[in-house]
């Protein structure tokens, strides 16, 4: 009920704003924010922030309008860019692209027309064409976890690993979490997709457990992930012999850090916050004269029981 | 069909033909499916000790039971002739809509197993609401089955991320303690959703063998016209096997939700298609007429133990699992196939 008055909010809103026009003093400016659907964790948590940093904005700034658009494929993600400028002429656009090959030359169609372009967490193929680039930290992801692998492991002690849905996104993590085990005499038993869902990776867990008798860590690579895992564990009633690290953040899983669990000792952080981060700027750049152009890099943070409270978002859904 | 058949067993070669006429009853049609899972079992018990453990056997046929219970009552729905993209959709929405009605009970009912039976019931009568639904698009409305549920595979996918907000429903943590047995706990050390999973098929197999609902469910799949003539009742047996699948999917996620406790709007993808790819590899005939429910039971169990033998052995690079699911798949239906060719 909820998502869906703020999508109408959000749409009358700006439709007020744009109609008011004339009356107001100030200039207007209208932002295209593109995102994908919300059809799982992370992006339900991106959803989820890209309108509470809408619903902000709007307080703060009313000569600022939002157009909010949320796509369940890349061709759809497309017909909404282009409906933004040909119906609601955006100033500005906030892309978090579906794919990057489908999206960069109507993202690029819509630099051309002199529109301020913010790319999300997907790079595009073709570079420059944004003005400001936001987004996590997918080498750093993978390294912190390493990192707290090897100060807590043995030489000789091993690890299983699951893997998300196999892209380029999924090998930078992998391979900056092998980089930094490296030397450290880890040894990783196995790796497989566990596609970042719960069901897919509880029966690779399942598998793990009855392929391997001594295993000391996984890492789960996801927070959603990290519940099939922790699950399995404990089905196999191995609950004592190794601790899991996730990724992501997830409410759930922060709760549980910050209630000290021993079998989730820490977590690394890659937030859906990010798209906040990106339409806050933007907005910024549009209102002031402050420069907003770059890239910004929101680094992967290790989510320790120390400090886990400044990473837990009940309202979220994610 | 059956004559087909027949033709096929003569024109075999090898010790079958040589035999004085066993006819039909041992032919590879019938074979393949058995003979393929035969095949995967010693191959999986040559590569890891672990493979015919307890645990690994209870785990594959557990995590099987989900895909089973549905893939039976889609034997069903294909074998008179119509086809269930939605049930995937179905059971996330199922199970979405359990969980929200368990949540709501506690307060009333407090954290019981009367809480948990309520619950079960609400599964099942969603699921059943859900199959009725489909059946009167299909069987009363005369839209393509293809279609109704195509467009219902869509409407509950997005109803569950809706219900969800975009995240995961997640049953009150002490609930789901103590539903937590059903999927993992049972009775002689054999979990539930095999027992669960078992009743259905050999119930499944006696109504698709024995009972009239089975013959007329052949009689429509193999010529609509006839069967209307022979005094098939066409649309209300038509109805009841897609009712008969929403409720298989109740039963399902009833068996579903212990596990994890979750659902969101990624659970259940892609089952609609693993439960087809079950039916028809277990050798039910695609464009209906001729069922087989023991088939869909092999071919569920193919298609778990495709993936569990691939997770023990490691042997090849992980991004080839598709392809090497798909060759199995493929091989399956060619091997009992290969004699239809020739007709």
């Amino acid at each position: 009920m909820n998502r869906r008055d703020i999508f109408k909010g959000a749409a009358l809103a700006a439709t007020l704003t744009l109609g008011a026009a004339p009356a107001l003093a100030q200039e207007e400016y209208t932002i295209g924010v593109a995102i994908p659907s919300a059809t799982h964790g992370f992006m339900g948590g991106l959803n989820f922030h890209a309108r509470e940093a809408i619903a902000r904005l709007e307080e703060t700034y009313p000569q600022l309008s939002f157009v909010l658009a949320t796509s369940g494929d890349a061709g759809k993600m497309v017909n909404d860019i282009e409906d933004m400028v040909a119906t609601r002429g955006i100033d500005a656009l906030v892309v978090l692209p579906f794919e990057s090959e489908p999206l960069t030359s109507p993202v690029q169609a819509v630099k051309e027309q002199g529109i301020w372009v913010t790319v999300v967490d997907r790079g595009l193929s073709v570079p420059g064409i944004e003005d400001l680039y936001v987004a996590g930290d997918n080498t750093g992801f993978g390294r912190v976890a390493g990192e707290y692998f090897a100060e807590n492991l043995e030489s000789g002690d091993n690890v299983v690993v699951l893997r998300g849905i196999p892209t380029t996104l999924d090998n930078e993590r992998v391979d900056a979490f092998t980089a930094a085990i490296d030397g450290s005499g880890i040894n990783v038993l196995d790796m497989q997709h566990g596609n970042w869902n719960r069901d897919d990776a509880f029966n690779v867990m399942q598998d793990f457990l009855s392929k391997y008798e001594d295993i000391d860590a996984v890492w789960a690579a996801d927070d959603d992930m990290a519940i099939g895992v922790l699950e399995a564990i404990s089905q196999a009633g191995r609950d004592g012999e190794m601790w899991v690290v996730g990724g992501a953040g997830m409410k759930e899983i922060v709760k549980r850090i910050m209630d000290g669990d021993p079998m989730l000792p820490v977590n690394v952080t890659y937030p859906p916050a990010q798209i906040a981060t990106a339409i806050e700027l933007t907005a910024l750049g549009l209102v002031s004269a402050t420069p907003v152009s770059g890239r910004f890099i929101i680094g992967s943070q290790r989510i320790t029981p120390e400090n886990a409270e400044q990473f837990y978002f009940p309202d979220s859904p994610f | 069909m059956t004559a087909a058949q027949t033709d096929a067993a003569q024109t075999d070669t090898g010790p079958t033909a040589a035999a004085p006429r066993p006819r039909r009853r041992i032919n590879l049609h019938v074979l393949g499916p058995i003979l393929a899972l035969a095949a995967l079992i010693a191959l999986g018990a040559f590569l890891n000790d672990n493979f015919l453990s307890a645990g690994n056997v209870q785990n594959v046929l557990a995590r099987s039971a989900f895909i089973g219970i549905i893939a039976v009552g889609m034997t069903f729905v294909i074998t008179a002739g119509g086809i269930d993209l939605s049930v995937g959709s179905m059971a996330a929405f199922t199970a979405g809509i359990t969980i929200l009605a368990m949540n709501a009970m506690i307060e009333p009912l407090g954290v019981s197993v009367f809480t948990i039976v309520l619950g079960m019931l609400v599964a099942l009568l969603t699921g059943l609401a859900a199959g009725m639904v489909n059946g009167a698009l299909i069987a009363r409305v005369r839209i393509e089955p293809f279609i109704v549920t195509l467009g219902a595979m869509g409407v509950y996918r997005s109803l569950t991320t809706w219900l969800a907000d975009g995240g995961t429903l997640s049953l009150n943590f002490e609930l789901r303690s103590l539903y937590r047995p059903v999927y993992y706990d049972g009775p002689f050390g054999i979990s539930w959703p095999i027992l669960v999973f078992a009743l259905v098929a050999i119930l499944g197999e006696l109504a698709m063998r024995s009972a009239p609902f089975g013959r007329h469910c052949a009689a429509i799949g193999a010529n609509e016209q006839v069967a209307r003539y022979s005094a098939v009742r066409v649309d209300r047996v038509r109805m009841a096997t897609y009712a008969l699948l929403g409720l298989l999917v109740g039963v399902a996620t009833i068996m579903y939700v212990p596990r994890l406790g979750s659902a969101s709007g990624s659970t259940g993808v892609l089952w609609e298609l693993e439960a087809i790819a079950a039916v028809i590899i277990g050798g039910t005939v695609l464009k209906g007429g001729f069922g087989r429910v023991w088939g869909a039971v092999v071919g569920v169990l193919i298609l778990s133990l495709i993936d569990n033998i691939l997770n023990l052995a490691s042997i090849v690079s992980p991004y080839l699992n598709g392809a090497i699911q798909g060759v199995i798949v493929i091989l399956a239906v060619v091997l009992q196939r290969e004699r239809k060719a020739e007709d």
